[in-house]
């Protein structure tokens, strides 16, 4: 058992050393500074730009922000579903795999756009070597890109005053890849490479096994995708086992870095944000309030996966540990932190098989997506989540001392709040309903791949994945039909957008506010306090809204399993 | 308001910069750096026997003789270019009634009590379907079994699974375990020298 508290350990230690100087640098580039590698990156940005007529100097009011936004994905919601449509037609494709089936397609190209990654097909039997590099990698960088840059507009609606622009998108996404995805990527990519991750562009290989038999094994370009998959919290994997297959995954060591990459930018981005309020503890006090809610889950996650199976145990496996969907060279313990982590970060990765687990655990899973994604979250838009609920936490605070509620020096006022609550309540409003629809429709039931309380909650799970653009599954549900499809590729747009722009309107409108001084009655932001404040608002809006559902899904099945119940 | 006809340009053209970069120059950039500085890695990590692909070192395989380690059953036997898994919950019926069936399997092959526990790997599939280990205990029980099909001495067959037992990393990455194609292939190794 120390040996597991140690990894633990060692892999959050790491991650706040690095995320400490990471979320520096990162509000050093946004800010325009110079930093030590800018020499490197800053003659390809201008060339960028200048190919592109982007005046860098041009500031944008949040619909400009908006604009350029919306119209950038959908021109990469085009490009990634045609090159699915025109893969047969086109290069890097030795097994002559043909077009993606439309309804497929639409899904992976929204799937991909919303940073979400969703995967309703099997990556090794649907999709080209061209379509995985062009279509998924770029959009793997993209969407994480645009994730970004939206996270840097809402932080200049806290630090400008009486101003009416949020920044240039075209500059945030250019600096987004130029200096922090595409550099960050390639160190992981080497790294997983040494360690045998594959990377190659040759014919599938044909292996005559020991006993005689043949199998034919798939490989690719691996490496590449794998690196951006995690580092820009994507988490569509090469192959349909993702990264429980050993060739995405083939180590513990690159298991580690794995979980290490999902965290990192996200976990940098608190810091980045006090740096640039130009008050540290800011930052450290989100931090906090992240970093507390990640270690209760786990705690809990842990606890239950730990537990192993009574039902198992009965039949005579060994201390009844849940193996089912897990790999031996990972085992539970960063099984159960891979999960914990690829839920709260909207990765959406997954080293073991989600439907596979503990019902108590599978619970701690969807709880960290319905919430919104905001313990770290997806990049970028973690953050947007997390001031959602800082703004709902200071209406809260302003109710109780009967208070105007500010937020780091912005006046919080109805406009801000409406915005706040379509943010926070349009995700799980889509979420609940189109996940009901599938339980009354036989086009819904039709894909369980389970029965009892864990048909409910694989149903829940996908919906949940889909409106906080995780990506990861209860993989039991077949989720490629027309039905799932379109009701998830609806779901994830929402989530996305719902998110995005609501976050932007209200930058946009605290941008113009002037910045109110701090005072003795100001309540300190920096504070344990507000940090308390804080994971209590997300945990009661997340039970509030969800409550009576995890009772008839994971919570029945813990009972109904120590009961000795199979369904 | 809103304008979306000014962005119009820099959007195609960033996007398709932005493609190119990461699209292509990236993931061949990174071919490249791989395919010369270690390309066996690269290519599947393939173990290759008398000038034959006899399977990939990362990837297991099915096993079923008594002359051979058995590894995890998997979902998918094995096929490589189709990873799954069962995704079959923790009150599935139907899973309970498989790891039964594989339990009694396991307990037949290799003399086991019928009420002696088995190592959780041997009965429950792997999340890969292609899950190249077993664990150290997992590969004991087969120890006899493996000896007695062999006509080898069971000192010679638990010492080949002793040195391939591969360590935590660091003592805390991962657990012990012990790559079942490596092994076989050590078996069949130490039937030629003998």
């Amino acid at each position: 058992m120390s040996m597991e508290f140690a990894y633990i350990a060692l892999l959050l230690g790491t991650l706040i050393v690095l995320a400490l100087p990471m979320g520096r640098y990162i509000a050093k580039v946004f800010n325009g500074e110079p930093t030590r590698v800018t020499p490197l990156f800053r003659p390809v940005e201008r060339a960028f730009y200048r190919m592109a007529g982007v005046d860098e100097t041009r500031e944008m009011s949040w619909r400009s922000y908006v604009s350029a936004l919306l119209i950038f994905n959908t021109f990469g919601l085009a490009a990634v579903f045609l090159l699915q449509e025109l893969q047969g037609f086109l290069p890097f494709n030795p097994q002559n795999l043909g077009a993606v089936r439309w309804d497929t397609a639409l899904n992976t190209a929204v799937s991909f756009t919303t940073n979400t990654n969703w995967q309703a097909y099997s990556g090794e039997l649907t999709m080209s070597y061209l379509t995985q590099m062009l279509g998924l990698t770029v959009q793997n960088f993209l969407s994480a890109a645009v994730g970004l840059s939206a996270a840097m507009a809402v932080i200049r609606g806290f630090t400008r005053k009486n101003a009416a622009t949020l920044g240039n998108f075209w500059v945030d996404l250019t600096r987004s890849v130029l200096y922090l995805l595409l550099p960050l990527a390639l160190i992981w990519a080497l790294l997983f490479a040494s360690q045998g991750v594959i990377q190659t562009l040759g014919p599938y290989v044909i292996a005559h096994t020991l006993e005689g038999g043949e199998q034919v094994i798939s490989i690719g370009p691996v490496a590449s995708q794998e690196a951006i998959k995690l580092l820009g919290t994507n988490g569509g994997g090469f192959f349909n086992a993702n990264s429980a297959h050993p060739f995405e995954n083939p180590t513990p060591l690159t298991n580690f870095l794995q979980v290490l990459a999902m965290l990192l930018i996200a976990a940098s981005l608190p810091f980045a944000f006090g740096a640039l309020v130009n008050n540290p503890r800011q930052g450290w006090a989100i931090f906090a309030a992240m970093f507390i809610l990640y270690l209760m889950g786990l705690g809990l996650a842990l606890w239950a996966e730990g537990q192993g199976s009574p039902l198992l145990e009965k039949l005579g496996v060994e201390g009844g540990v849940n193996m089912e969907g897990k790999e031996v060279r990972f085992g539970i313990v960063p099984s159960v932190l891979f999960a914990q982590s690829t839920t709260v970060t909207s990765d959406g990765a997954v080293n073991s098989m989600h439907d596979s687990m503990m019902p108590l655990a599978g619970l701690v899973l969807l709880f960290n997506m319905v919430i919104g994604e905001v313990i770290f979250g997806g990049v970028g838009v973690g953050l947007i989540g997390i001031f959602f609920y800082a703004i709902m936490t200071m209406f809260l605070a302003g109710l109780m001392i009967g208070r105007t509620p500010e937020l780091f020096g912005k006046k919080l006022e109805p406009f801000e709040m409406r915005m706040a609550v379509i943010g926070l309540l349009a995700p799980s409003i889509v979420l609940l309903m189109l996940a009901g629809l599938a339980i009354v429709l036989p086009q819904g039931l039709f894909s369980l791949n389970n029965g009892g309380p864990h048909a409910l909650t694989e149903i829940l799970y996908a919906f949940a994945s889909a409106c906080g653009n995780n990506g990861s599954a209860f993989a039991g549900l077949n989720a490629n039909t027309t039905f799932y499809n379109l009701t998830l590729a609806l779901a994830m747009l929402v989530g996305r957008f719902a998110t995005i722009l609501p976050a932007l309107a209200i930058a946009g409108s605290l941008a113009a506010k002037r910045i109110v001084p701090a005072s003795t009655a100001t309540f300190p932001v920096a504070s344990p306090l507000f940090v308390i404040m804080l994971v209590g608002t997300v945990i009661i809006v997340g039970a509030l809204t969800f409550f009576p559902v995890f009772v008839l899904g994971p919570i029945l099945e813990h009972l109904m399993m120590q009961a000795g119940r199979t369904f | 308001m809103f304008e979306f006809a000014k962005e119009i340009r820099p959007a195609v053209i960033l996007f398709m910069a932005f493609t190119l970069l990461t699209g292509l120059a990236y993931p061949l950039f990174i071919t490249g750096i791989v395919q010369t500085t270690m390309p066996a890695k690269a290519e599947g990590s393939l173990i290759v026997v008398d000038g034959r692909i006899v399977g990939s070192e990362l990837i297991g395989q099915t096993f079923q003789s008594p002359g051979y380690f058995h590894g995890r059953p998997s979902y998918v036997n094995y096929s490589a270019n189709g990873s799954g898994a069962s995704n079959l919950g923790p009150t599935s019926a139907r899973l309970m009634k498989e790891v039964s069936q594989r339990i009694d399997q396991v307990r037949r092959e290799n003399r086991l009590s019928t009420d002696q526990s088995v190592p959780a790997d041997l009965v429950l599939t792997s999340g890969s379907g292609l899950d190249p280990h077993i664990s150290r205990q997992g590969a004991i029980e087969q120890v006899a079994r493996v000896a007695g099909a062999r006509g080898l001495k069971h000192s010679t067959v638990q010492a080949l699974v002793d040195k391939n037992v591969e360590p935590a990393m660091l003592g805390i990455l991962g657990q012990e375990r012990v790559n079942v194609l490596r092994l076989n292939l050590a078996l069949d190794e130490a039937k030629r020298e003998s």
